[in-house]
């Protein structure tokens, strides 16, 4: 949390304006006491009227003046602590936007717009009550036991005495609760993972006739969390009643101490409740306090989960300069390629060596889990090769500079999804000066023509992902979104999973029939939508099983042999 | 859903709704207001006894010590009962919250058992575990404490005065003039700040929905190099946000200090008019009455914020609770016939006849389907997305129920028997494989929880998941996390596929079952697939049309009607939709 700090740094002024303020408030509630102290000791005993108005007035405008800066205050804290969480806000989508692939797969898209939404709100409020209390509190309790010291000093002895206990009892009762609450949010995290699930598989559930089983486990579950609620909240609750008995116990005695003090002609009546005011104050202060405390507890928790997100180190250097490419070298090579996601981890992909001259469209197949994705992702340079080189016209993927790498290439990710808003924002996603004329023509060649005129036209709107369209529907825009950029090289990550067999066969026709010798990589598992690639790569586990077009690979290729039997019987397939 | 979603009569029927839903807890309810109302008594009389204390203190020589000594006992001994009540307080009302969230949670959790499924295909899963878990702790929070600490306030509030009116109805009567001042104000913050809080919850709502957008498809956004546009595009909200936020919390925040403010007059006025009682009675009335008053003063304005505080807290809660009563309410799936038996020793002929189905009136979509299919037969579904292929399994295993026709299972309609045991009779592979937060032994049980340990590992070596299940850490025993993690696509199916093959259905529905899977491995459990379905009527929903050429009937349907029947062959030299959908399969 204490890094994040520097996001109140353009605030330098409001956050130390905050806090003065609120002292000045608070040392208007200190003077208070003083003023009814004069008003028993002089007004009543002379009774002199005169002067108990005049204090009463000066009670009045002491009111003001605390009113005055306790507002100031506010508004100085509430000032930095909003401008705290745009700051630390922009700060993290920022940083968001720089992790790599690897590093988005490991945080996971839920952790992280957790840590941007009520994480980000837990840290802001907290620092907004700290600016307005964390400073108050203490400077109460501590000013309160000095005024007590200057109105009677052996008196006030019992501050010293009463305010050592409370610290303690207030921070063992924290201590202990605090893993407590932990074990609660554990069990609660359960509860949820159990509704969640039951509400994913209410068809197998049913199917099966779960639903008494599930239910009583539920039930198990949820009385799990309530036996840990109510323990926790027994602890907690002796919080107030602890404080009150020890600070009025510490009343009984200054007024015992304070008697023995009056008797003896040291000190005046007026003096001992003006003590006793001060040890009120410190009652209600602490309060407060332990409220605040709780904020503070899990805004830092919450700061402390963001501090961790900012932790992690983008480590996709992107250099300036523009690398120099080599116009009659292939568009990619993979020399000697392999890729681990997680240092230590299983290889995901070992020694692919290959190399597509420009124009050329070439098929990538295997089974699941056998690398097909991870492949092409190090075109577009998503992830960073463990071994070997990638190279795309030429030139290494890390020498290129991110932006224009990734200019180069349109890619049709595996999961179709859209973003809110028209269909035509949608598809000038990589392009932003398209005309309407490229647009419905990148919607041709994806076959999605109908799509859009179906939605009525390019202003239709497009829900949050793309909710409003059909799986199919989705995978053609996304195409279309990749044509309308007019890459160099176009990646299809199995986009026309969700197509049906016509559909497909007809998109692959058109991305044939495009003028200007685009380079494409198709991933797909049916041999069908690869067979007439002119070069296919056969994956296994990670590694090559095979290369070449497909009449040849039926030759060498077990693996190949088998994927393609498995979806053609002998005597339909055309060239086997 | 309540019909009245506006205004007090909504307030209204959710309080109604809620007070009957705590009044199971009726006793610790009385029990808490009786504790409340004495804690309140108790913790107003100590001042007073220390006005006593203090009086007894007048001058030097003038010390009465004895009576002190008492005094302060009898101090003592309150403040100890006080604190003592108070955490007996705490504690029942913490086991009354509590229980009522649970009570609450678990019926909200049978309901989901029963509600209909086109009910919980049209929410979304992250609203309603939201009801169950984040709004359920916000009702039973803000609604019971908000209204014990209401309770307490207002007793306080008047306790005091009543006090005050005792001591010295002077004063009293100054303080309960000032009073109204602070209720204004309070109302006039409020009535200010309510618009501004909801703008910045509209703003905060509509940042969320941004973030998870971009987040969501940060991989998206990098691909297209579209970083520094989402950046500028996100600061326009943000900026939005902390302009909305400023404000909502700044204006707020003038509450506290404003009825501080007023406290302070109050506070003027209790000493001047205590400070002259005391020069005009000539000691009738003491100092130390003047200390009682002037502590109430300090604990009296505290409750009027409080329940200002209590009024938004109710408000949010009565939100919350009418979301989780819409829930609760939501009309249950037709139950039962009253006499319907169960389904047993199923052949599994299945006649569908004249079938008509609509997600929504107004939109007919399964029109005119009729099918029949013999013990034993495999009937495959073919069509584009969207033409009712999942809806016709859907109705199979009436998960949803017709509107005209009828499913008759063995000449039984399948209204007339149990849901339970029709549902037992087909075993059911779905395309998104779904699997428990359990161990893999107590996934593959689900559907047959006597199945002996050697069943079982035959049943996972038939779907080819024996071999990767070994390598698990710790084997069957393995704990599977939420959703499967840990587990690729393609095990997750095969561990659906054991389970079904453990439970031994009559009957069986694939639906995309094998479209997760490898081809390869596809074929390879090809096999035990084949066994499975042997003697038993299966429905087999496949894009891949390799998987059904086989079936003795393939239904082609089109915008939820059957356009063409038939076997492979013959469909083919139909020369209809059938056939030009199989060989695009190979066109180039």
């Amino acid at each position: 949390m204490k890094k994040l700090l520097i996001y109140l740094n353009g605030y330098r002024k409001e956050s130390i304006l905050g806090p003065l303020f609120k002292l000045l408030e608070a040392l208007q509630e200190l003077l208070v006491p003083l003023v009814v102290a004069a008003i028993i000791d002089v007004g009543i005993a002379q009774r002199d009227t005169g002067y108990i108005l005049r204090m009463c007035l000066l009670l009045v405008l002491l009111g003001a003046v605390g009113l005055a800066s306790a507002i100031t205050a506010q508004y100085f804290a509430a000032k930095a602590a909003t401008g705290f969480g745009k700051a630390l806000r922009h700060a993290l989508l920022r940083h968001i936007q720089r992790l790599n692939f690897a590093q988005l797969d490991k945080l996971g898209a839920g952790t992280l717009v957790t840590r941007m939404t009520s994480d980000m709100n837990l840290a802001q409020t907290g620092v907004n009550m700290t600016l307005r209390l964390l400073l108050r509190s203490p400077f109460i309790v501590i000013g309160a036991t000095v005024m007590a010291f200057t109105v009677d000093a052996p008196t006030a002895g019992v501050f010293l005495a009463v305010i050592p206990v409370l610290a303690v009892v207030v921070s063992a009762i924290m201590l202990i609760t605090l893993p407590l609450y932990q074990k609660v949010q554990a069990r609660l995290d359960r509860v949820l993972v159990t509704t969640r699930e039951n509400l994913t598989g209410v068809r197998v559930i049913r199917a099966f006739g779960m639903e008494a089983e599930e239910t009583a486990d539920f039930a198990e579950r949820n009385s799990a969390l309530t036996v840990m609620q109510k323990f926790v909240g027994r602890i907690s609750a002796l919080m107030n009643p602890m404080t009150y008995i020890i600070i009025n116990a510490g009343v009984a005695w200054l007024i015992w101490r304070g008697a023995v003090r009056v008797d003896a002609g040291l000190i005046t009546q007026g003096a001992v409740v003006a003590l006793y005011n001060y040890m009120s104050q410190i009652l209600v202060e602490l309060i407060k306090l332990a409220n605040l405390i709780i904020t503070i507890t899990r805004a830092v928790a919450g700061g402390n989960r963001i501090q961790s997100v900012l932790a992690v180190q983008p480590t996709l250097p992107s250099p300036e300069a523009s690398p120099m490419e080599d116009a009659a070298a292939p568009a990619i090579v993979f020399d000697h390629v392999s890729l681990r996601y997680h240092p230590g981890g299983d290889a995901a992909l070992t020694d692919i060596s290959f190399a597509v001259p420009r124009g050329q469209t070439v098929g990538i197949i295997g089974g699941t889990g056998s690398g097909k994705s991870s492949l092409v992702s190090l075109v577009p340079r998503f992830y960073e090769v463990s071994g070997g080189q990638v190279r795309v016209q030429g030139a290494d993927v890390r020498s290129y500079p991110l932006a224009q790498l990734r200019r180069k290439v349109g890619v049709v990710p595996q999961q179709a999804a859209l973003f809110r808003g028209t269909i035509a924002e949608n598809l000038r996603f990589g392009n932003p000066d398209a005309t309407d004329a490229e647009l419905w023509q990148a919607l041709a060649t994806a076959q999605a023509t109908e799509v859009v005129q179906g939605k009525g036209g390019l202003q239709a709107e497009v829900e949050q992902g793309g909710r409003n369209l059909s799986g199919g529907q989705r995978q053609r825009l996304t195409i279309a979104r990749a044509l309308v950029k007019n890459p160099e090289i176009l990646i299809l990550d199995d986009s026309a999973s969700a197509l049906d067999y016509a559909t497909d066969a007809a998109l692959r026709k058109a991305l044939r029939a495009l003028p200007g010798g685009m380079t494409v990589l198709v991933v797909s598992q049916r041999a069908a939508s690869i067979q007439f690639a002119d070069q296919i790569i056969v994956l296994e586990d990670g590694h090559m099983a095979g290369i070449g077009a497909s009449d040849a690979l039926l030759k060498t290729c077990d693996v190949y042999r088998e994927i393609y039997q498995s979806q053609f019987r002998k005597e339909d397939a055309p060239h086997a | 859903m309540p019909e009245t979603k506006n205004g007090k009569g909504f307030m209204l029927t959710t309080a109604q709704k809620v007070l009957r839903q705590a009044s199971a807890y009726r006793g610790l309810l009385i029990l808490s207001l009786l504790l409340a109302a004495a804690t309140v008594a108790l913790t107003l009389y100590v001042p007073i006894l220390i006005g006593q204390a203090i009086d007894r203190i007048v001058g030097a020589g003038q010390v009465d010590f004895s009576g002190l000594a008492q005094t302060l006992v009898t101090i003592g001994v309150c403040v100890a009962a006080t604190g003592l009540l108070q955490w007996v307080l705490g504690a029942v009302n913490n086991r009354m919250t509590y229980h009522i969230v649970r009570d609450v949670r678990r019926e909200a959790f049978a309901r989901i058992q029963r509600l209909p499924l086109s009910y919980l295909d049209q929410n979304p899963t992250g609203d309603l575990v939201s009801r169950i878990i984040a709004d359920v702790d916000q009702f039973a929070d803000g609604l019971l404490m908000g209204f014990t600490q209401l309770f307490t306030g207002v007793t306080t509030i008047l306790a005091t005065l009543t006090f005050m009116f005792v001591l010295r109805w002077q004063i009293a009567l100054v303080v309960l003039c000032v009073t109204p001042l602070s209720l204004l104000l309070a109302r006039f913050v409020g009535m200010r700040t309510f618009h501004m809080f909801r703008e910045q919850s509209r703003t905060r709502g509509e940042q969320t929905a941004l973030v998870d957008e971009l987040i969501g498809q940060q991989k998206v956004v990098q691909a297209f190099g579209q970083e520094p546009q989402m950046l500028a595009k996100f600061d326009e909200v943000n900026q939005r946000l902390a302009d909305a936020t400023l404000r909502a919390t700044f204006y707020s925040s003038i509450t506290f200090p404003s009825t501080r403010f007023i406290n302070a007059i109050v506070y003027a006025g209790v000493a001047l008019g205590g400070a002259l009682s005391a020069v005009g009675t000539g000691g009738l009335f003491t100092v130390g009455q003047l200390a009682t008053f002037l502590s109430y003063v300090t604990q009296y304005t505290r409750p009027f914020s409080e329940i200002t505080g209590v009024v938004t807290e109710l408000q949010n809660a009565m939100a919350c609770a009418a979301r989780i009563f819409a829930l609760i309410e939501e009309p249950l799936e037709t139950p039962d016939a009253p006499a319907a038996g169960a389904l047993t020793d199923v052949r599994g002929d299945v006649d569908v006849t004249n079938l008509a189905f609509s997600y929504t009136a107004a939109r007919p979509f399964i029109q005119d389907f009729s099918l029949t299919a013999r013990q034993g037969q495999r009937i495959a579904i073919v069509g584009p997305t969207g033409c009712g292929k999942t809806t016709i399994i859907n109705l199979l295993m009436r998960f949803f129920d017709v509107d005209a026709g009828a499913i008759q299972i063995d000449g039984q309609d399948i209204r007339t028997v149990t849901r339970r045991s029709l549902r037992a009779g087909f075993g059911m592979v779905l395309q998104d494989s779904w699997l428990k937060t359990a161990t893999v032994r107590e996934n593959l049980l689900m559907g047959n929880p006597r199945a002996t340990e050697q069943e079982m590992i035959a049943a996972a070596k038939a779907s080819h998941a024996h071999s990767f299940i070994k390598r698990l850490p710790q084997g069957y025993d393995t704990l599977i996390g939420e959703e499967g993690g840990g587990l690729s696509q393609g095990q997750k199916q095969l561990l659906c596929i054991a389970r079904v093959m453990l439970s031994q259905p009559p009957m069986l529905i694939l639906d995309e079952a094998t479209s997760s899977i490898d081809t390869r491995t596809e074929m390879k459990i090809q096999d035990a697939f084949l066994k499975l379905m042997e003697g038993r009527t299966s429905f087999i929903v496949a894009h891949r049309l390799s998987t059904i050429r086989s079936a003795d009937v393939i239904v082609v349907m089109k915008d939820g009607r059957i356009i063409e029947q038939g076997d492979h062959d013959s469909l083919l030299k139909l020369g209809g939709f059938y056939a030009t959908l199989y060989n695009s399969q190979f066109a180039a």
